[in-house]
């Protein structure tokens, strides 16, 4: 079957992927989305854009991705369960697919108490793993949740995201296989850090055959500071830097660390590369966008594939 | 158990400002059992704000009764006798309980002394934890009897998410993850398999998403012959 998206194209044709992500503005002006986007188009197959990301009110994933679709990226619309009930949702989905927006990544999304609306009604009407489901009947059967028939099919490249680093271990792959089985055909996950323990992750991935049946994007974020990686170490749930990392970070001057920071990352990439099963890195530069370009340019991911046809 | 903790007591006393007398009405079921309605915290309340007036030099009469139960017929008939006495009614029961008593004494003003909370279990000696939300639907023969729709803060009926760390729960360190919880307890019986099916949505109909639920049973009902 012919592909949706050119991220799908791209996987599809066993090449190893690269995709990063936008945070929109806190403000109806889209220009520093543009400008975010323009540096990252021609080093990466496709750009997704977080959906109010840690429940911070953002210009929508929807209309950030249509603009990244006018300048002729490919686009990955977020779409969490947090805000948007099941008829939200599916009307969302149509309305990404008629956009020629064909990636989709369903997620839950950070609680409303992490936001700066933390009185709002956190509506979880669906999970994230039946929001994969909802995607692949409506796309699949051409039916609603209920089974209302749709008068056309939606288009999609579903994904769906893991983290290799949260508790239950042992179950993380058997969600991945929930996930795999509800609708999922690629995976990010979240930024990898520790390697060890994302290979580990993977090796458990490999003997449950998942790795045949869904395209793993291995999550990378450059450290920026000391700072950051502290915090992330300390603060951020499900996030696993190992000790080593933030040493390293801080064993140097201010002004040395985006360097080494890019270094890391650079390391990273490269042992990703060398584990079976992971297809591809999503880099996340968080406010470093100017980042991307050189990390894949130093990583030797460039030239990235040019469509084929019309997607 | 229906669990609900006292109203602030300036939020009561801007209450019942308005009237010289207010009748004090407690519930001996379950805010007894949660220590906020009972015959104990109506005799508190009332001393309370009879001092409160004596300090401002403000008339106030306070009366004090607690029924078996606010939220049966039977019971409320016995407030008959006292409710004309009173200028308020302020009800130290839950809002099912505030709610009928206004219904069988139309005329009455009665306001609420507690804020409701939750469906939950004393889990120790003041402490109440939140485990139903009375969904309409309940699954916990998949969960290990442990309810995802109330313990887990997204209601996820596939989880865990990614925020689950050290067996806590992103949104509260202090309180565990409910999913953690369901798969130690689901490896302990040897049921993990339980887990490997994706569970479909909730129909939130038989929750609230049809406005006010009602039980109706014939077999219950007396009959007039």
């Amino acid at each position: 079957m012919r592909p949706f998206s050119h991220l799908q194209q791209v996987l599809e044709s066993r090449t190893f992927a690269v995709t990063s992500e936008c945070g929109p503005p806190k403000g109806a002006d889209p220009s520093s989305l543009v400008r975010k986007a323009s540096l990252l188009k021609g080093y990466v197959d496709a750009v997704n854009v977080t959906d109010n990301q840690t429940a911070v009110v953002r210009l929508c994933s929807l209309a950030s991705c249509a603009i990244l679709r006018q300048m002729g990226l490919d686009a990955v619309v977020q779409i969490t369960t947090r805000d948007r009930n099941r008829i939200a949702l599916q009307s969302d989905l149509l309305g990404a697919s008629a956009l020629g927006i064909r990636n989709v990544l369903c997620l839950s999304g950070d609680h409303v108490c992490f936001g700066n609306e933390p009185g709002a009604m956190a509506v979880f009407d669906l999970d994230s793993v039946q929001l994969l489901e909802v995607a692949r009947k409506m796309r699949d059967q051409g039916s609603l949740c209920s089974g209302d028939p749709l008068t056309s099919p939606p288009k999609f490249f579903i994904g769906a995201v893991e983290n290799p680093f949260a508790d239950p271990m042992d179950f993380r792959v058997k969600r991945l296989e929930k996930k795999v089985k509800a609708g999922a055909q690629f995976i990010q996950t979240q930024c990898v850090y520790n390697i060890q323990r994302f290979r580990e992750w993977m090796e458990r991935v490999r003997d449950r055959g998942l790795d045949e049946r869904v395209h793993i994007l291995a999550g990378v974020t450059p450290l920026k500071s000391a700072k950051m990686a502290h915090y992330m170490r300390e603060k951020v749930a499900g996030m696993d830097v190992p000790e080593e990392l933030v040493r390293r970070m801080s064993s140097l001057p201010a002004k040395d660390q985006r360097a080494e920071g890019m270094e890391i990352a650079l390391e990273i990439i490269e042992a990703l590369r060398e584990i079976p099963g992971v297809r591809g890195i999503h880099l996340m530069a968080v406010e470093w966008e100017e980042a991307v370009p050189e990390l894949v340019t130093r990583a030797k991911l460039t030239p990235r594939p040019s469509p084929q046809g019309e997607i | 158990m229906i669990t609900a903790v006292r109203k602030p007591f300036d939020e009561i006393r801007e209450m019942v400002a308005p009237y010289e007398s207010v009748l004090l009405v407690g519930c001996g079921t379950c805010v007894a059992e949660c220590a906020s309605g009972g015959e104990k915290e109506v005799a508190i309340l009332a001393s309370q704000l009879r001092m409160d007036a004596s300090l401002r030099g403000k008339r106030l009469e306070v009366g004090e009764t607690t029924l078996d139960r606010q939220c049966v017929y039977e019971f409320i008939d016995r407030l008959s006798p006292l409710v004309e006495k009173y200028q308020a009614i302020l009800s130290l029961a839950c809002g099912a309980g505030v709610q009928a008593v206004s219904e069988i004494f139309p005329e009455a003003i009665v306001l609420p002394g507690l804020d409701t909370t939750f469906l939950g279990q004393t889990r120790e000696a003041g402490l109440w934890i939140e485990n139903c939300r009375g969904c309409g639907s309940c699954k916990l023969q998949w969960f290990a009897s442990i309810c995802p729709i109330t313990r887990c803060a997204k209601r996820l009926l596939n989880g865990p998410c990614g925020g689950s760390r050290g067996g806590r729960c992103e949104v509260d360190p202090e309180v565990p993850c409910a999913w953690n919880m369901i798969v130690e307890r689901l490896r302990k019986v040897g049921r993990l398999e339980l887990l490997e099916d994706v569970y479909p949505p909730c129909d939130w109909s038989l929750a609230q998403g049809r406005g006010p639920r009602k039980i109706q049973r014939e077999d219950q009902a007396i009959e007039t012959v």
